[in-house]
């Protein structure tokens, strides 16, 4: 246990970033990130729901027995999403109909269950809580750059700002689904770039 | 010192065939129908030809130097991608849309996947593909009549290509909430397309289409040019055509086996989509049964596209669809090794 807090947190974002590194989680990204504001909105609900997940988890980690740990990490999930799911509807109702079928979704979101199986069983009770912040932002942060490049390509405009003036032909394909996949894949590939430039 | 005896293992006869001789007979092949482009749309179809192709190059040039692999520009691969996505686009669209189309093809769906030889999509009809879904409204409206001739190639309507008003008149009739008047009008309109004057329009390119696409016998002329020089063989071409024309004979019209084969034939983007584009050596399978899979596979989802799709052409949407099934068509239709015993 040498590595520091610090590390734990920022970890999530370029790292071993969910989406561009590990690569999970792509349903949400694919399909939701036809805008910035429905981007981060995804990524905020995702991590409210990994850290709270990541903390109980972490505290009933040596109650679990080790054969129904699945299930028992599945129903802790669908519990945080079921709170989201009500939030939204309540608040954010505009946010809440255009996420749709993806915010109940969240249940069965790979990052959640992956932290959950990976970290949050068999680390204390503060780490997980810094892990699920650091990886949900890390989350919402890959989330955000695809929207935005997709928003911004697709539309022209960004969070309701027009970005590229009216003699601005958009390119439809961005917003649509074919978009998602083309937009994720050179992501992924710039952030491999990155990497290797690094190290 | 070298040797001057082969020490390698054999093969030791070797063909003088190579990519650069194959991309060039490509694009003398497609010299006609650019001819005939010219012909019938003007100057026009010219520059974005010459817009497409410049745009091919250059882009597959910066490609290879940002990525610093071997600059392999001159093999002329581009330049057929160019060429052939500039014959994809209707001869009305706006200038940037061609070098867009290019530098998508080049840049999105064949370097990245490692270049020439390993692009699982045909580049030109993916760039298609791209620009239809990012600019419905110019692929699909940027329609030019021929200099003379109409747009459907019969007198009676002069604002849309023959597939369009052959799936309007089919949707009216099959409209149980039509009017006798209607009706009486889509028949007439059926029996104009497949007279001999609108088939021999279609024959010739003398009706609106994309730039390349209309003139059935330049088209053919290449094509045989190929043919003769065995650089595409006849098993896709003929088992698409064929497919379409069985299908469309027995879909196409009112009742089963009414339809008009012929008409289906000559229209739309089926000769220069057969002959040039789903022969494709990289995205076709190799083996011969595979080819005949891959015809017909094609000609059955233009077919089923045209009859009762949303779009009235569906010759490029039917080839990028099996481009994705070659890899699995070429792993069942392997030949037997010689000697092989068939496994019970």
């Amino acid at each position: 246990m040498s590595v520091s807090l610090t590390r734990e947190f920022t970890k999530g974002f370029i790292r071993e970033n969910p989406v561009f590194r590990i690569v999970l989680g792509l349903c949400p990204v694919l399909a939701v990130t036809t805008s910035l504001k429905n981007g981060i909105g995804m990524g905020f609900a995702a991590t409210f729901v990994l850290v709270g997940s990541n903390v109980i988890v972490s505290l009933v980690r040596k109650g679990i027995p080790a054969r129904i740990r699945i299930p028992c990490y599945i129903v802790v999930i669908a519990s945080f999403v079921t709170v989201v799911d009500l939030v939204m509807a309540g608040y954010t109702p505009e946010l809440h109909k255009s996420l749709g079928i993806f915010i109940p979704l969240i249940v069965v979101n790979c990052i959640i269950l992956g932290r959950a199986e990976a970290f949050a069983s068999k680390n204390t009770v503060g780490r997980s809580f810094i892990d699920g912040i650091g990886m949900g932002l890390g989350f919402t942060f890959a989330l955000a750059i695809t929207a935005a490049v997709r928003e911004i390509i697709g539309t022209g405009k960004i969070w309701d700002l027009v970005l590229l003036g009216t003699r601005y032909n958009p390119v439809l394909i961005a917003v649509l689904a074919p978009g998602a996949f083309i937009t994720l894949g050179l992501l992924i590939g710039l952030f491999n770039l990155l990497e290797r430039k690094e190290g | 010192m070298k040797s001057p005896l082969t020490l390698t293992p054999s093969p030791h006869v070797r063909d003088g065939i190579n990519i650069k001789s194959v991309m060039y007979a490509v694009v003398i092949s497609l010299v006609p129908a650019a001819a005939g482009a010219v012909y019938f749309f003007g100057m026009r179809a010219l520059t974005i030809m010459v817009l497409a192709c410049v745009s091919a190059v250059l882009t597959e040039a910066i490609c290879q130097k940002a990525t610093k692999r071997k600059i392999t520009v001159g093999d002329g691969s581009a330049l057929v991608t160019g060429i052939l996505l500039s014959f994809n686009v209707p001869p009305g669209v706006p200038y940037w849309m061609p070098v867009v189309g290019s530098v998508f093809a080049i840049a999105i769906a064949k370097i990245p996947f490692g270049g020439l030889g390993y692009n699982p999509l045909n580049p030109a009809l993916a760039a298609r593909a791209f620009l239809l879904a990012s600019w419905p409204v110019s692929m699909t409206a940027a329609w030019v009549a021929p200099s003379r001739g109409s747009l459907s190639g019969i007198n009676a309507i002069t604002t849309a290509t023959p597939l369009a008003v052959f799936r309007d008149a089919r949707a009216t009739l099959l409209d149980p909430g039509s009017t006798l008047e209607h009706i009486g009008q889509a028949n007439a309109y059926l029996g104009e397309l497949y007279s001999g004057s609108s088939l021999r329009n279609l024959f010739l390119g003398n009706v609106g289409g994309c730039v390349g696409e209309t003139s059935v016998l330049l088209l053919l002329v290449g094509a045989a040019y190929l043919l003769l020089r065995r650089i595409i063989c006849w098993r896709i071409p003929l088992s698409f055509i064929g497919t379409v024309a069985l299908m469309t004979w027995i879909l196409g019209g009112k009742g089963a086996f009414q339809g008009y084969p012929l008409f289906h034939m000559l229209s739309g983007g089926l000769m220069l989509g057969a002959f040039f584009m789903a022969t494709d050596m990289v995205t076709s399978p190799v083996t011969a049964r595979g080819k005949l899979f891959f015809g017909v596979g094609c000609g059955v989802l233009t077919s089923i596209i045209r009859i009762l799709g949303g779009y009235p052409e569906g010759v490029s949407y039917s080839i990028l669809i099996m481009n994705i099934t070659v890899p699995l068509i070429d792993r069942y239709t392997r030949p037997r090794k010689l000697g092989e015993v068939k496994k019970s």
